[in-house]
């Protein structure tokens, strides 16, 4: 329809660059993140407390391969160690690193607020209270493998979500440090109930305290089947919404007047964000500050664009977690310490760089 | 609404159906427990190939009348239709008809100028689709327009004002709409720059016939580009309606904006030029 036809006062059009501007392949980045991936996953199976040899290792994950049959020489405790034990805990913890470095960078974007994290704004402490209250309850939590306790979870993510938006909402963001205030208070009270249902029940209290501290030690494939039917269809949308998420980074009413329907996208946008970090945060605990670093890290590195951001975090937080995990488990043998601890200790002096940061320009 | 559907009406818009109509519209905002009426029973309209300047003091209504007909702010009453059709469009179908520019628009930092225009192009992808050679003539085009194309790899928020308002203006000419709504586009700059946007808002109308609907606070500039103007006074409604000539009368002036003004006839083309009485003069 705009042919080029328009001869008058076209400013300095004659001086335009020849050259091809485009989006820059993904492909490299998207290597590289699966490489550095496939490396944590493979350390973080073949180094633990036990030691098995990286050659037997790799026998025994190749061993549950079609076509490749069991190796006699692997001893069955090692295999055990190896299948049953090490390898659904990194893949757990990979999931949950994953998600929560997925649904942070949703958040942040949909907040137009570089601070918002699942942990800080409160949805990972709602959580956690919609998963305790089904556990407290006694009701069987799990039927064939599939489980209500991230259902339960996502309702308390989602109570959260609007009630921190409602009290943090500048014109149809949640800009500066409002939402974080409003995410720490209500973070407060939910930790406050979960604490009180934790100490009403005691009988319930190991199961409580694995799912309030947050870790991967009980780690099991039944989790890990709990999670993912949740996980990867929210992971799929926010992919999705990519192209879309850049565009709500103008402000609401440009975003609608270049044709987004603003308040649906949201609605999809935080549903699936708060599904995906609920359902994480239901078999592993509120673990913290994952969805601050990793969307960050990638920005500094690769610029803003979520086309390819979404997955570098997707990737990037995975192998972020499952390093942590690692830490947790090896730095104080024979004992273990919670792997929140580690991501706070990397997630806080960033926290606190990027709050000093956002100050001089929120205000 | 099909895409094919929509491309004939584009270009096929019955003789006499104005790109942009408004009719009776009433829009209020809520203010405490009182509503704020911003523009009342306002009924304007723009046909293919007019530039028509939108002019009235602060506060009276003009930046409301571009978010009502981009379904930002939902009116009490009346109605809004684009190239014919009522707005009750999805916000994509809109936003394919009308492209807006508005005040002091944010601009999200780190992404680059191209990647701000082709922002424009968004009405036009599906969910999954990206931005193909399509899009990107369309956005460099926008942009060799607007004298940012040399821009086109900077990061926005190392422009300057001015330049950002370019930019903005090529992003809204990348959404390729037969009508075009600029909030005050000639804010942030210089008197050439504003020539030349304004000028090509011109050639726009008389080239593409494209509707244009301007916010112009510059009684002056608006005279000498527009083919009408229409003048709203505080209230939102309208004050005078018509060639520059027959709506920048002084004593319209001083009763619209308050203030007493001198009104010229420029030596050469005979366009009013409106300049304050000043203390003593």
């Amino acid at each position: 329809m705009v042919a080029g036809t328009c001869k008058a006062r076209v400013i300095e059009a004659g001086t335009a660059v020849e050259r091809p501007l485009g989006r820059r392949s993904l492909w490299p980045r998207l290597t590289l993140g699966c490489a550095i991936l496939l490396t944590a996953v493979m350390l973080s199976v073949a180094v633990g407390p036990a030691s098995v040899s990286l050659d037997a290792t790799v026998r025994i994950l190749a061993s549950h391969l079609p076509g490749v049959g069991i190796s006699e020489s692997v001893s069955p405790a090692w295999r055990n160690i190896i299948w049953e034990v090490r390898l659904p805990r990194v893949l757990l913890a990979g999931t949950a690193g994953a998600t929560l470095a997925l649904a942070g960078a949703t958040y942040q974007g949909v907040f137009r607020n570089p601070l918002a994290d699942p942990y800080l704004i409160g949805v990972a402490t709602g959580a956690n209270l919609g998963a305790t209250i089904v556990l407290v309850s006694g009701a069987d939590a799990s039927t064939h493998g599939f489980s209500v306790l991230p259902l339960a979870a996502f309702a308390g993510a989602l109570i959260s979500v609007v009630v921190v938006y409602s009290v943090a909402r500048v014109g149809g963001a949640a800009p500066g440090t409002t939402l974080v205030l409003a995410g720490v208070a209500l973070s407060s009270l939910a930790t406050a109930i979960t604490a009180y249902l934790m100490l009403k029940h005691t009988t319930n209290s190991l199961t409580i305290m694995s799912v309030v501290l947050g870790g991967f030690n009980t780690a099991t494939w039944v989790k890990l089947a709990w999670v993912l039917p949740y996980a990867i269809p929210a992971v799929l949308v926010i992919l999705a919404h990519g192209r879309i998420l850049n565009v709500l980074s103008l402000d609401e009413q440009q975003a609608r007047q270049v044709g987004i329907d603003v308040e649906r996208t949201k609605l999809i946008l935080l549903g699936a964000a708060s599904l995906a970090a609920a359902a994480v945060v239901a078999v592993s605990g509120t673990i913290g500050f994952v969805g601050l670093i990793v969307p960050h890290a990638i920005r500094l590195i690769w610029g803003p664009d979520n086309r390819a951001l979404l997955p570098m975090a997707l990737l990037l937080g995975a192998s972020f977690l499952i390093g942590a995990d690692l830490a947790a488990r090896m730095i104080d043998q024979p004992s273990e310490i919670p792997v929140g601890i580690i991501t706070a200790f990397c997630g806080v002096p960033f926290f606190l760089y990027l709050l000093r940061r956002s100050r001089t320009v929120a205000f | 609404m099909q895409p094919a559907e929509t491309e004939k009406r584009k270009n096929e818009l019955p003789a006499g159906v104005p790109s942009l109509s408004v009719r009776a519209l009433t829009v209020a905002y809520a203010s405490g427990k009182q509503s704020l009426v911003a523009l009342r029973d306002l009924s304007l309209s723009v046909a293919a190939g007019e530039l028509v300047g939108l002019v009235g003091p602060n506060g009276c209504g003009k930046t409301t009348l571009i978010r009502a007909v981009t379904k930002v702010v939902k009116p009490v009453s009346g109605e809004v239709h684009l190239c014919g059709d009522e707005v009750a469009l999805p916000q994509a179908e809109i936003a394919r008809r009308v492209a807006v520019v508005p005040q002091e628009p944010v601009l999200p930092d780190a992404f680059t100028a191209l990647e701000c225009v082709l922002m424009g192009r968004t009405p036009h992808l599906k969910l999954l689709e990206n931005e193909g050679a399509r899009d990107f003539d369309a956005a460099r085009q926008a942009m060799e327009r607007t004298g940012t194309w040399e821009l086109a790899e900077r990061r926005v928020d190392e422009l300057s004002g001015g330049e950002r308002q370019r930019v903005v203006v090529a992003r809204a000419l990348a959404q390729e709409t037969p009508v075009l709504l600029l909030d005050e586009p000639t804010a942030h700059l210089d008197i050439g720059h504003q020539a030349s946007v304004l000028g090509l808002m011109r050639a726009l109308c008389r080239d593409e016939r494209k509707a244009v609907l301007a916010v112009v606070h510059d009684l002056t500039l608006g005279a000498a580009y527009c083919d009408r103007l229409v003048m709203l006074r505080p209230g939102g409604t309208v004050a005078a309606e018509g060639s520059a000539e027959a709506v920048l009368r002084p004593e319209l002036l001083e009763a619209v904006y308050g203030t007493a003004t001198d009104v010229f006839s420029h030596p050469r083309t005979g366009r009013p030029v409106v300049a304050p009485r000043t203390e003593g003069g």
